[in-house]
């Protein structure tokens, strides 16, 4: 029986060397659980993914903010007012004196000017939020001038409407750097690029000191802001399990969870400590039908399947509370956006669109499919309720990336995906839902109007139009005529917008969720 | 005398010799397995329909912007050609950097595999030391209660999914009884005090004398560890068993009591001594098991490993990270595969001869 012994003392040693391991976070921490595995950079001229989009708002700031309850109210943040001049090319922006950023520098139009004239020149994925107002490397020194220590001016090559201006600089890649920090690490002319990736220089509520990629984002208050968060240091961890994040916020490890699912969240919600906050955030999902697939090319098969989709069922069951039914191309909340939903599960209408279409008898078409479980159990419900119309669904499921390409090279039939905003004026949709200008293979610009196939020359030029039109009311207009065309006779099926939520301890208050990823704050976020 | 001295001379020089063909032979050949596994992953991760500029740039990015990263990372070479460059870097010591984390590959590497080495090490010293017991005990009582209790054991660690016996071991160790810590490493308050050295939280603890966190880091390891050793106990005491049902047939044995040693002596001294060759392959392989396919337990105990990150990068066609990836984890394998070699040698006579 020795060995029995001996495992009984192994096994004792073991259990003592662990405490009982059971903490609260921190009073003055603020501890996130959420998956970010998709960060590449943290460089305000790079970042375009959503969570790193979150970080970066919260750490810099821009020249423009808008109200995250009433998007259409802007105001200026590092402008303290602009001007637009009479032939509508040109904004003069005047500084708010008195910014410091993180480093103790002044922020002044120095700045402002060489961060815009910076995010243009390094030409990275976001930079052409910028490049639209038909700035180029070439020309960006001339267009945005510093015209004293707190005045710029920023010159257009047409008149472009000024809320698309201003709502364009409110996107993250319009993020102010301190020009002397970075300019200290600047390697072979990069303009601190390198450095910038996984550095911080901005001015905004908080620091960011620590990025240690898929585990970690440690940000410190920034002492120099003008309103000091009340909270010294946030972090977030990276928990790829939903199940996990929920385990950690139960036992108070974490004090927000990002990722739960719609059981977990209601399990939770029902906690004593813990709440639940959400928000309608500007992502919708859709499915794309590519018009080179004859059948999907008839109008009356666009239509039939946008009658084959039981949108209720779907946003009441497997996306409860992650998403609301919403059928045009403008998220809810933007400008001239267009909330009314036509379209509901009608299995006899699609059988008689069918069968004007020539397809009495259904037909076969295959959709290519994110494998991930909300992408996955909404094409499993959409697959019953096409069978039902007599269409033979059949899916594809694949890695999100490998989706991706094959629908980015136009080889798909039906993708069903997913589609967020790039900045908050409605232009950013518009432009890919609703415009195309080349609809052939080799096209340098290719929206998803153009990865479906979709030839409208004169949608595309109506588009365009819009972003002209100064009056905002007119401009709204536009806007609505552009999502009910889509919506009535697009090869998109619309379905839903999203909703984000966050599970977190009673004791967090001032965690907003903003209509955009980079507007969720926790600059005046405190715990009691 | 100086005549035996001469004959013993070249008898050690002939040994020298041969060893050293036979290693001139091994080193071959571990550099053509290594050469093979960056061909094989090379081409695999070249022929998957993702598109690796994607990784780069996402999905919003101008046409221009494509194109350039796209010439940047030289795709637009013609296959053979981008293999020779990356092969030509490979060997000058550079593997590139990763999309993902923006880092070189090889400090990703640095950071990534010893929190895996950590974990496997510590599950196979479980596994090993309650497996080895308990096969042998299940294979002396043969058909006893204790044999059926080690067969359940077996049956379960083998069949059930890790992942789901690591939310289980969370629910209630964690949350349920508080007796150990949860996912990650460490807390977050001890998270920023450590320097990393060796980047193993429990070796660069003790190195800086720092208790606390090294307590922390124990209470949080112990559950996956406790999960993984369980894994390869199972399979560490079923293979004991019938390598120890198979010595304990063998003639030897029965000689060996009728000397009249003591049971005791037989079993652990004779017949575990016999089995323990093959066993030490047993254990170098599951060990190499935990150390590239803990990708599940390292999600569930959000444990930022070498399995974890190889899969993420792969998933995101981030083909730098996941070939230098593959070539630590291929090395391993190798290394370990030479370390259960010598054991051998060490174990058993017959294999010096040759």
């Amino acid at each position: 029986m020795k060995h029995f012994r001996s495992l009984a003392l192994a096994a004792a040693l073991f259990a003592a060397a662990v405490p009982g391991a059971k903490a609260e976070t921190p009073d003055d921490t603020l501890v996130i659980a959420w998956q970010f595995d998709d960060i590449i950079s943290l460089d305000p001229a790079e970042v375009f993914e959503f969570s790193s989009a979150e970080m970066i708002g919260n750490s810099y700031e821009r020249l423009i903010g808008y109200d995250l309850e009433n998007v259409s109210d802007m105001f200026g943040v590092v402008a303290e007012s602009w001007d637009v001049s009479e032939d509508g090319k040109t904004i003069t922006f005047k500084i708010r004196e008195g910014k410091k950023f993180a480093s103790g520098n002044d922020l002044t139009a120095e700045d402002v000017v060489f961060s815009l004239q910076r995010a243009v020149k390094l030409d990275l994925s976001p930079a052409f939020i910028l490049g639209q107002f038909g700035l180029t490397k070439e020309n960006v020194e001339e267009k945005i001038q510093q015209t004293g220590d707190y005045e710029l001016t920023f010159e257009m090559d047409q008149a472009y409407a000024p809320t698309f201006v201003l709502y364009c600089m409110t996107a993250t890649v319009a993020s102010v750097v301190d020009k002397a920090l970075v300019m200290e690490h600047e390697q072979d002319g990069d303009l601190g690029h390198e450095w910038m990736k996984t550095n911080y220089a901005g001015s905004g509520p908080y620091a960011i000191v620590n990025w240690s990629a898929n585990q970690a984002v440690v940000l410190e208050r920034n002492d120099n802001y003008s309103e000091p968060a009340p909270l010294a240091r946030v972090i977030y961890q990276h928990v790829p399990e939903g199940s996990t994040q929920r385990l950690l916020l139960e036992q108070g490890d974490v004090d927000i969870a990002r990722n739960l699912s719609p059981e977990d969240l209601a399990s939770v919600a029902s906690r004593d400590d813990i709440k639940v906050e959400s928000n309608v955030k500007g992502a919708v999902y859709y499915l794309g039908l590519n018009q080179k697939n004859e059948n999907l090319a008839k109008p009356e098969v666009r239509q039939a399947l946008k009658y084959l989709v039981d949108y209720e069922a779907i946003a009441d069951t497997i996306m409860k509370d992650r998403v609301k039914v919403h059928q045009a191309f403008l998220p809810e909340g933007f400008l001239g956006a267009v909330n009314e939903t036509p379209f509901a599960l009608d299995v006899d209408k699609a059988k008689e669109l069918l069968a004007e279409a020539g397809l009495a008898d259904g037909f076969s078409v295959t959709m290519d499919t994110r494998n991930t479980p909300d992408i996955t159990g909404m094409a499993e419900a959409i697959q019953q309720t096409f069978a039902q119309g007599g269409v033979d669904l059949e899916i594809i499921p694949g890695d999100g990336k490998q989706t991706l390409t094959k629908y980015r090279a136009r080889q798909h039939d039906i993708y069903i995906g997913r589609w967020g905003p790039d900045y908050q004026d409605p232009h950013t949709n518009a432009d890919t839902f609703a415009a195309n200008p080349d609809n052939s293979d080799d096209a340098s610009a290719k929206p998803l109007a153009w990865r479906n196939a979709w030839d409208i020359p004169e949608l595309t030029e109506k588009t365009q139009s819009a972003v002209l039109e100064s009056d905002p009311d007119a401009r709204a207009e536009i806007y609505e005529e552009l999502q009910r065309t889509v919506m009535d006779e697009g090869p998109f099926v619309i379905m839903f917008q999203e909703i984000e939520n966050a599970a977190m301890r009673t004791k967090v208050e001032n965690f907003v969720l903003g209509p955009s990823f980079d507007s969720n704050s926790f600059a005046q976020t405190s715990k009691n | 005398m100086a005549s035996v001295d001469t004959a013993t001379g070249g008898g050690r020089g002939r040994a020298l010799l041969s060893t050293s063909t036979a290693v001139a032979r091994f080193v071959g050949m571990v550099l053509a397995t290594l050469l093979g596994l960056v061909a094989v992953t090379f081409v695999i991760g070249r022929v998957v329909p993702i598109d690796p500029v994607l990784a780069v740039v996402g999905d919003r990015a101008s046409p221009s912007v494509y194109a350039r990263v796209r010439e940047e990372m030289g795709l637009h070479l013609p296959l053979w050609q981008q293999f020779f460059i990356y092969l030509g870097d490979v060997l000058k010591g550079d593997f590139g950097r990763s999309v993902l984390t923006t880092k070189p590959v090889v400090e990703d590497i640095a950071r990534f595999f010893p929190a895996t080495i950590e974990l496997a090490t510590l599950g196979t010293l479980i596994g090993t030391i309650f497996g080895v017991p308990l096969g042998v005990l299940a294979a002396v009582k043969r058909g006893s209660l204790i044999d059926q209790v080690v067969r359940v054991i077996g049956l379960v660690g083998y069949s059930a999914p890790i992942f789901w016996l690591g939310l289980l071991a969370l629910l209630l160790f964690y949350a349920k009884l508080g007796w150990a810590a949860g996912p990650g490493r460490l807390d977050v308050v001890y998270e920023y005090q450590l320097k990393a050295v060796t980047n193993m939280v429990l070796v660069d603890s003790l190195l800086q004398g720092n208790m606390a966190v090294f307590r922390n880091a124990v209470s949080h390891i112990v559950l996956p560890a406790g999960i993984l050793g369980y894994f390869s106990l199972a399979y560490i005491s079923r293979m004991t068993r019938s390598f120890m049902l198979n010595e304990l047939a063998q003639e030897y044995v029965t000689t060996a009591r009728v000397k009249g040693l003591s049971e005791r002596r037989v079993i652990w001294r004779h017949a575990l001594r016999n089995a323990a060759v093959p066993l030490i392959t047993v254990i170098a392989l599951s060990y190499a098991n935990l150390l590239e396919g803990s990708v599940l337990t390292e999600t569930v105990f959000a444990w930022p490993g070498l399995g974890r990150y190889i899969t993420n990068s792969l998933q995101n066609a981030d083909m730098n990270a996941v070939l230098g990836g593959t070539l630590v984890i291929g090395a391993a394998f190798v290394a370990l595969n030479l370390f259960s070699d010598l054991l051998y040698r060490l174990f058993d006579p017959r294999t010096r001869k040759r």
